[in-house]
Order: C-alpha cells, then structure tokens, then sequence
C-alpha cells in the first residue's frame, strides 16, 4: 500500500505553510521528512493521515491494505497521546473497542503488542507511573494493535533523554525490519532520520517545499557496520549543510516573530 | 582513565587566607502541608476557650451560648424527632433540586463543549443569567409554580444548573485536544469519543463543580426555607431566632455545618474512586 502526497499545499489563514508538496512512500518503505523549524513537517503529517484538511492538493492511498489491518494510517504522536485514566493495557485496547473485534480477540492482539514491545509485565500501571520512553512505547504498542500498513510518526523521540531515545531507536529499526510496514517519520534529528529512513524528504523553510529527496542505499542492517558510520556521516553532514543556512534564517524568524 | 580527587581534601584550595565555608541552604518554604491534627488541635481549642468564656459567665448565653448548651440543644432536637422531621424536608429539597440542576447542567454543559450552535447560543444565555441570585427569583417562581415544594426545589435547580453547565462546558473544553485527535486517528467513533475521551477527561472539572453546587444548594434551601417554609433546617434557624432561642438557631448551624461536610466527604469518596488515576 502506497501513501501518495499530491500538490499538498496548505495554509493558516494568511500564513503560508507548505507549498506543492508531493512525494511518495511506497509499501514497506520508510520516509524520513526533514527542514529547518516551522516549515510544516508536522502538519503535512497531520495532512497525509486525514487529520488535517489541506488548503490544495490531496492525501491518497494506493493499493489495498494487509488484510489483518484496522487502521492502515497510524500515528505514534510525540507527546505519546496516552489516556491517563487508563491502564497500559486499556490503552492498547482503546483502538480495538470499535472494530467488531470479539474479547478474546482484542486480548491476544493486545497481548501480541505488549510482548513485541516490551510491556507485558507492565500491563495495569497507569500511564503517569510510567518513565518517557515506557509511555512512548505504550503509544507504539497501540499502534501495532491495529497492524498499521503505514506508521505515520511526529518526532517521537523529541520528548525523550538520549539514552532512552537511543533504546526507543532501536525498537523502531526491529520493528521496520521485515518491511511488513511503512512509515513517515518526521524528525529535526537528522541523525535519527539517516539511521532509520530510505529515502529522506528535506523540506525548505516556511513555506515548505521539497527541496530534496535523498535515497540512502545502505540497508537499515548494513547501516552499523563500521564501514559504513563513514558513509553515514558524510551523508549527515551533506543534509546538515542543507539545512544549516535555512534553519539559521528559520530561527531568526521565530525570534521575530 | 579519568583521574579526581576522592577525598574533599584533595580538591583544590581556594585561594590564600579565605576559608572555606558551606553554601547556604536557600531552597527553604513555598511547600505548605497541613499537619495531620493541627486542624482538629486548632478546633478543640477554640471549642474549649468559648465554653470556658460561657462557663465563666464572660459572655452573656443569649447572645453566644455555649457549646455544651449547642449540643444540649441538638441532644433534644434528636429526641423530640423535630431534628429528623426539618431534615428530612431540607434533604428531600436539596436533593431534588440538585438531581434536576445537575442533570440540566451536564446535558446543557455536554452541549455547549462540543456544538458551535449550543456554545454560541447556550454562553450568551449563561453569561446573563448566571450572576441574578436565584433567590431573588422565589417570588417569580411562587406566582408561576404556587405555594409549595416546587418553587423551592426550582430555586435550588437554578442555582445548581448554572455552575453545572460552567463546569462541565470548562471541563469539556480542558480535554487535551491531542487525546480527541489520537482517537479520530483510530476511526472511533464521535459517541465513543465523547463517553471514553471526553466524558472521564471533563470528569475532574465536573466533580469540582459538584463540590461547588452542593454548598449553592445549601445555601439556597436555606434561603428558601426562611422565606416560605414550615419545615425545613432554614425555617427552623428563623422560627429560633424570632423566639430568642440561640441555642436552637445554633444546633441547626451546627446541623447545617456537619450536613455540608457530610456532602463534602461523599464528593471526597466520588474523587478518590473515579479520579484514582490522577
């Protein structure tokens, strides 16, 4: 199942945001999207998983989703978007409750999700007993609950500390490994965007534009291997001096603003 | 290997003749906490100094009877039935009235949280007529329900309805807008959201609100009471303060106090079981 970007041009009121955005993402692959602050990364996510009407342009699925899928458009949201008043696995479940999905059905999808993340011994703690990186994996088991064809994932490691970003980083490669499943991750972090992406989206500053589309070679496996950290940081550092300049003029204008 | 001196001693001196001296602490206070029996050390206390100033004969017992003579009075009430038979007029009204303001006010509420229509219609409405005292209503209310129950348990619905309806429009509206979003993005349908979102994420704010409108409610079945009532805790105070009999209006205070605090717990019990999760 492909998630085709279409001339995706949007804005809020008078304010410009993105303009003529099109790109692909293709089944199993995964798009990283990158730019300077405010160029609308977040937003053209909230636009290609129907949460957000485009001024122009248009969202599209093409293909059929797996036939096990609930939801093939998922988000894993940065501030984990977690009930509090439910228990990890009440969260997990929350999704399931209007599938039609029988009671012992919705148990063993949630329990499946709880063992590929991690969470099964912390079944009935409540979200606020939980660390960062624990929520923001609840919020991952949630999502593979509902077997995504796409993940669809808003910087979700920015609200994390290093070590459990680092963690949370490799729970993402494992999952993405079999190409059962796609994602659009959209992160300021150009490190996390080489580690994980096929092909990387680098937007301009506001109002967004594709400024370039850079398809790494490497395999996400082949991509820790010594002799390719070189590789990487050259790659790194091409994208940096993309970047850099706007993301100094972006500044500027947020401290303007 | 990193090296660093293990010992305080083997850190650099500070310079020449200047000694070395501790910071100070200066993270001190801003963090009240109410002791476990300071309250009720307090209460005891001020109980126990206005029966020694009635005792004493320092205070004249027409005009402040003392405590003992308050539980007297209460003690006598309790027997005779007449403490049941006011209470139980008084209960019936607040109950009523609360039951059919807050009722009104969480649908009204509901409404005005999640439809353009009903917020723009239902805040005007509320804006104008929240601040009228609803006593001053109980006249209104005789000429068009007559002389009985209803214009009573009315006033105490008005009154219950309006902060009702603020507190669960408010607390419709503190609902973190990214939980409603996380839930349109798994195709949960719009009544799901509103009873598995919405409905425990206003929770807190409507409980506060109930918090609020059980003491409206006592304050106006008191007032309502006092102004067209034979029975009632409200009519009782007024019937002992007309016949000069202090230690009577107080037992009903008194009575009226340890009810407001009766519903103050039971609103504690309802947070502790529903709002578990805070």
């Amino acid at each position: 199942m492909d998630l085709i970007a279409v001339h995706i041009s949007h804005r809020f009121g008078a304010l410009e945001v993105l303009d003529d955005v099109s790109f692909t993402v293709g089944s199993g692959e995964v798009v990283a999207i990158v730019g300077p602050s405010g160029c609308g990364k977040s937003t053209l996510l909230s636009i290609l998983g129907g949460l957000l009407q485009p001024s122009e342009g248009l969202a599209e699925l093409r293909g059929t989703p797996p036939p096990d899928s609930r939801n093939p458009l998922t988000f894993v949201f940065q501030d984990f978007a977690l009930l509090p008043w439910c228990t990890v696995e009440e969260n997990v479940e929350f999704p399931l409750l209007h599938t039609g999905l029988g009671v012992p059905e919705r148990r063993a999808v949630v329990d499946d999700a709880l063992r590929r993340t991690s969470l099964s011994d912390f079944r009935r703690t409540y979200p606020k007993q939980l660390s960062g990186g624990m929520r923001q994996r609840v919020g991952i088991a949630r999502a593979l609950a509902v077997r995504p064809a796409i993940l669809l994932m808003d910087e979700p490691l920015s609200a994390l500390d290093s070590q459990t970003r680092e963690l949370l980083m490799e729970d993402f490669i494992r999952l993405l490994a079999d190409g059962s499943m796609g994602a659009v991750y959209v992160t300021h972090n150009l490190e996390e965007a080489v580690r994980l992406a096929d092909r990387i989206v680098v937007l301009s500053r506001r109002p967004g534009r594709v400024r370039e589309v850079v398809t790494i070679l490497l395999t996400r496996g082949e991509r820790g291997d010594i002799d390719a950290r070189g590789k990487l940081l050259a790659l790194h550092g091409d994208l940096w001096s993309l970047i850099r300049e706007e993301a100094i003029d972006a500044e500027r204008e947020v401290q303007h603003a | 290997m990193l090296e660093r001196p293990n010992d305080p001693a083997d850190a650099p001196q500070a310079d020449g003749d200047i000694a070395p001296a501790p910071v100070k602490f200066r993270g001190a206070g801003f963090t009240p906490r109410a002791g476990r029996y300071s309250g009720w050390i307090a209460l005891v206390l001020v109980i126990g100094l206005w029966q020694l100033a009635g005792s004493a004969g320092w205070v004249n017992p027409l005009f402040l009877p003392a405590p003992s003579a308050i539980a007297d009075a209460i003690y006598k009430l309790a027997l005779s039935g007449a403490l049941w038979h006011h209470l139980s007029y008084s209960i019936m009204r607040i109950g009523t009235g609360w039951i059919l303001g807050t009722i009104a006010g969480v649908i009204v509420g509901f409404a005005i949280g999640l439809s353009s229509l009903a917020r723009g219609v239902g805040i005007t409405f509320i804006s104008a007529l929240f601040p009228i005292p609803k006593i001053a209503l109980l006249p209104l209310l005789i000429l068009w329900l007559g002389i009985g129950e209803e214009p009573k348990i009315a006033t105490i619905a008005l009154g219950v309805f309006f902060s009702t309806a603020i507190s669960v429009y408010s607390g419709v509206d503190a609902v973190p807008r990214n939980l409603i979003r996380m839930a349109q993005s798994f195709n949960v349908p719009f009544h799901a959201i509103v009873r598995r979102v919405i409905w425990p994420g206003a929770l807190p704010s409507i409980l506060a609100g109930f918090r609020i409108t059980a003491s409206v409610a006592l304050l106006l079945v008191v007032s309502a009471e006092m102004i067209g009532a034979e029975f009632g805790i409200g009519a009782f105070v007024l019937q002992a303060g007309n016949l000069m009999q202090t230690d009577q209006l107080l037992a009903g205070v008194v009575i009226l106090s340890l009810f407001g605090l009766g519903v103050g717990r039971l609103i504690n019990l309802l947070e502790t079981r529903l709002l578990h999760w805070r």
